[in-house]
């Protein structure tokens, strides 16, 4: 399935937010156009295709508890890194999980993001991490300030 | 932020099982024990302090049709409001923290193209004249998750 010109609308009303109303998608299908019906049947098929993850919510982490969030940066041999990134994409407190580019200058090709209540647990975490994949070789960089977060607007860039 | 163990309970509900039908809200009513009335001022609160940022979409990026990279660039300390002024500006990019490091701005792009992604970093670097910035783009994707549970187990 590729996106129709109705479905990418759809994406940026559905990005944009779903309004706190009875019948939230009525309101939407009002914006566009289309019937109700017409909506739910487009947002199920952009779903079961996989363009879209789910209808949710988005919290500010910090305000649920969760005051501290490292990034752990690995380096990791080419070899074992599916088999590793696998293993700790399964624990929950590991929020991203990436192999990426690594660079002379930043010699590191694996990403974890952690949240924890606090710096101890993330190092917490980190050493545990660190026992599953037998990777010594990582460090973490702690956020001192978020500067932005925001959920990516598609479709509009 | 105080939260009660319905404002837990709902948080948890509306992060991952948020149901795609005509009347999503009385659904969710319907599991807490509460009125649709009740879910939605209490949604409409929550949002108010902030602890929802957004209620909506989650769109699979790659799937999109997007790339998406991590940056760092080495900002002097003074210049630090100035840099993420430009930076923040990109609709791409989405996230941007300070960390403890030499590289110490670290934010994500998302563009329709890698080709895009150079143009934004050139842009960057061109009204920053900080030219030190490395660019990682993911090559494997293993996880991305973002809800976090704040009912408590006893709840």
């Amino acid at each position: 399935m590729t996106l129709t010109d109705l479905d990418k609308k759809i994406v940026m009303e559905l990005q944009a937010g779903l309004p706190l109303v009875s019948r939230p998608f009525m309101e939407l299908a009002q914006r566009l156009g289309i019937s109700e019906a017409e909506l739910m049947d487009r947002v199920q098929a952009i779903k079961e295709s996989g363009f879209m993850r789910r209808i949710g919510a988005a919290l500010r982490h910090h305000r649920v508890g969760f005051k501290a969030n490292a990034m752990i940066v690995w380096n990791i041999p080419e070899e074992i890194i599916i088999k590793v990134g696998e293993k700790m994409a399964e624990l929950p407190e590991v929020t991203h999980c990436y192999q990426r580019v690594s660079l002379p200058q930043w010699p590191y090709n694996f990403y974890t993001m952690v949240h924890g209540h606090s710096q101890e647990e993330c190092q917490q975490i980190a050493a545990r991490l660190s026992e599953i994949a037998g990777v010594t070789n990582y460090r973490l960089l702690y956020s001192v300030a978020e500067l932005k977060k925001s959920s990516m607007k598609y479709f509009m860039d | 932020m105080k939260l009660d163990h319905v404002d837990r309970h709902l948080l948890d509900v509306v992060q991952t099982d948020f149901p795609i039908c005509t009347e999503p809200y009385k659904v969710i009513s319907e599991i807490i024990g509460i009125s649709e009335q009740e879910v939605l001022n209490r949604l409409e609160r929550l949002m108010q302090q902030d602890v929802i940022r957004r209620l909506g979409g989650v769109f699979d990026s790659r799937k999109l049709g997007y790339k998406g990279t991590l940056c760092a660039i080495k900002v002097p300390p003074e210049r630090m409001d100035e840099v993420a002024q430009v930076v923040n500006s990109y609709i791409g990019i989405t996230h941007n923290y300070l960390r403890d490091h030499e590289y110490n701005m670290w934010f994500t792009i998302l563009a329709q193209s890698p080709a895009k992604v150079e143009q934004i970093l050139n842009e960057i670097k061109e009204q920053t004249g900080i030219d030190d910035i490395i660019n990682l783009p993911s090559q494997r994707f293993f996880k991305v998750l973002v809800n976090f549970k704040v009912r408590k187990t006893e709840e």
